[in-house]
Parts: C-alpha cells; sequence; structure tokens
C-alpha cells in the first residue's frame, strides 16, 4: 500500500468543545456538592444516603460521571494519538477505553437506582 | 569562556557526541553568536547557519543551556558555565548545529501562506482599515526560525501531522487578514485532530520565541472562530 501521510478528519473542534463543556460541568457538580454538603452537614450514612436518594441529585450526579467519562475518554485518546503511533494496536486501546468507560456507567446507574 | 557542543558529522562520526570548548573572548563579543564565531575561528569545522546577526534572518536557531534561542541576540552576559549548544531538538541533524528544516517548512507551506481572492482586483490596491490591519500586529513578525515548533513536545510527537506553532500562528495571520477571501476553506483544513488540535496549550512557543510573539494566542483565536462558525 501507498506509504502517504493522511489527515482531515474533522472532528477535531468537536472534542475540544467537549472537553471544555465537560470540564464545566464537573466544576459545577463540584460546587454543588460542597453547597449540599455545607448546608447539611450529613455526618451519618443514613442522612448521607437521604441526600443521595434526592432526585435531582441523583441526576445531576449521573450527569457528573458522563461527563467525567466523555472527558476521559477525549483525554485517553489525545494520549493514544501522541504516543501510540501503530494503528491496529491505537484502535484495540480505544476500544478497550470505550468499553472500560461503558461499563463504568452501567455500574454507576446500577448504583444510582439500584435498590 | 566554556563550552560544552554538541558534534556530529555522520560523513565520519559514528554517534553524537559533546565536545569542551575553552575560547578566550574579546570585551567586544556581546552576543553568543560573536563567541561561536571565535570558537569556529579556532575550529573550522564546527558547523552552523547564521546569516544577518541581528535577530531577522532566524537563521542561528539553536538549543541554548536547553531554551531554544537565537544566538545572535543571545547575550554572553548571564549565561551558565559551560554553556551547553545543542541543534534545535526533534529535527533530524545534518550536521552539529545544523539541522533539517524541511518537515518544518512544509507544515509552513501546507497553511498556503499567502492572501487568496476571489473577487476582481480593485484599480489600485486590496485596502484595509487601520484597525483590521492592527490584528496582524504579532503574527507578522515571525521569522521561521523554527524556536517555537522545536520547543512543542506535540510537534516531537507528530511532526509530520502536527502543524507547529510557526505554521499555525501564519495560518491565523491570513484567517485574521481582512483582504484574504478563502476564511472558510482555510478553517475546514485546520479542522482536523492532528493539524490544529494536538496542540494542548503547553505554551513552550510562546515562552522560548525570540520575537515575544505568542502562537498559543493565535491557535485560540483560530479555535474561537472555528467555534462561532459552529454554534
Amino acid at each position: 500500500m501507498v506509504k502517504r501521510i493522511v489527515v482531515g478528519a474533522h472532528y477535531g473542534l468537536r472534542d475540544w468543545l467537549v472537553q471544555r463543556v465537560t470540564a464545566v460541568i464537573m466544576v459545577l457538580y463540584t460546587l454543588l456538592v460542597l453547597f449540599l454538603v455545607l448546608l447539611f452537614h450529613p455526618h451519618q450514612s443514613a442522612e448521607w444516603a437521604t441526600l443521595g436518594h434526592w432526585r435531582p441529585l441523583r441526576i445531576a450526579t449521573f450527569l457528573f460521571l458522563l461527563s467525567l467519562c466523555w472527558h476521559g475518554w477525549v483525554g485517553m485518546r489525545d494520549i493514544f494519538m501522541d504516543y501510540v503511533k501503530p494503528v491496529g494496536l491505537r484502535l484495540g486501546l480505544q476500544v478497550a477505553v470505550i468499553l472500560t468507560l461503558m461499563a463504568e456507567m452501567v455500574w454507576a446507574a446500577e448504583i444510582l437506582w439500584g435498590s | 569562556m566554556k563550552f560544552s557542543i554538541y558534534r556530529y558529522n555522520p560523513e565520519k562520526d559514528e554517534r553524537p557526541y559533546m565536545q569542551d570548548v575553552e575560547v578566550e573572548l574579546l570585551p567586544t563579543d556581546r552576543m553568543l553568536l560573536d563567541a561561536i564565531l571565535r570558537i569556529k575561528a579556532q575550529d573550522d569545522s564546527l558547523g552552523l547557519r547564521k546569516s544577518c546577526r541581528e535577530g531577522v534572518c532566524g537563521s542561528d536557531g539553536m538549543n541554548i543551556n536547553g531554551r531554544n534561542g537565537l544566538a545572535c541576540i543571545t547575550p554572553l552576559k548571564g549565561l551558565a558555565e559551560p554553556v551547553v549548544l545543542r541543534p534545535l531538538p526533534g529535527l533530524p541533524v545534518i550536521r552539529d548545529l545544523i539541522v533539517d528544516m524541511t518537515q518544518f517548512f512544509k507544515q509552513y507551506n501546507s497553511i498556503k501562506p499567502y492572501l487568496e481572492t476571489t473577487s476582481p482586483p480593485p484599480q489600485k490596491e486590496r485596502l484595509q482599515s487601520p484597525e483590521d490591519r492592527e490584528e496582524l500586529n504579532g503574527l507578522y513578525e515571525c521569522i521561521l526560525c523554527a524556536c517555537c515548533s522545536t520547543a512543542c513536545p506535540s510537534f516531537w510527537w507528530n511532526p509530520d501531522k502536527f502543524l507547529g506553532p510557526a505554521a499555525l500562528l501564519q495560518a491565523y495571520r491570513f484567517i485574521a487578514d481582512t483582504r484574504d477571501e478563502n476564511t472558510r476553506e482555510r478553517l475546514d483544513d485546520l479542522e482536523d485532530p492532528y493539524r490544529l488540535f494536538r496542540c494542548h496549550t503547553i505554551m513552550s512557543c510562546a515562552d522560548v520565541c525570540p520575537k515575544e510573539l505568542n502562537p498559543t494566542a493565535a491557535i485560540g483565536k483560530i479555535k474561537t472562530q472555528m467555534v462561532k462558525r459552529m454554534v
């Protein structure tokens, strides 16, 4: 096969923007949790559980974790693009990261909405 | 004054080595290039590029005590001894302090560093308001010495795909120029995970630029244009 430098996959801006937006979401969530902890002073496990069962916070937590995973995906792919040159190995690592992050999201949903 | 200089002649040497050199300076020797030329007078096998000797041509870019800069405008006063001189990092070495800049200029050429117009040329010239011209300050002064691109880790890892700070600064210079009529294609060409978005805002480029330009800021402005276009 002809050896040619190929570029032009038009997704650079989207991922760069995603990384910034997800970072802002994570900061906002951290501030929200800090605010709630300062407001309610949960000490016992039961008090934490009450706070954790509040639906808006559950949804916010899920969105936070989703942002964390998406942010992590963009970052991990950046590392692979910089340091892992063989295309097959890079694709394999990318698939491994995607599967791990997806599994973690399912696990997070189980914890948040499980019994 | 003591120096430790990277030496490599591929026709003779099996591998590069550092050579310790001591040279007697005259009171008129103010800049690093003056000292290097004294060393070259002692040993004319030392290879380096230089031309204007006043920070305009950008020929004598090198790594000076671990930091990229131009030898001709680096004062000898204040340099820690022995002064360690190496070629610009990340580019293939031709000999001693001379590097092969082909890759660097290939990236520069790829951004089409010239005005592109589609409208018929006016009778006299394409005019610009003073405010529009102002935007080109801090962009047009680049002398293509490659100090910034060769200080950029992203350029070290992907010199064939990532444009590097020097080419990106010039890319913005033509995006910012109100006389250019090809902005859409220019932005399309940069919207790529490699060409532009390998920049992780490390800012070594702005740190080392001998002309005190800020490629990171120009890259930020390109991204802003892209976001404006998308949202």
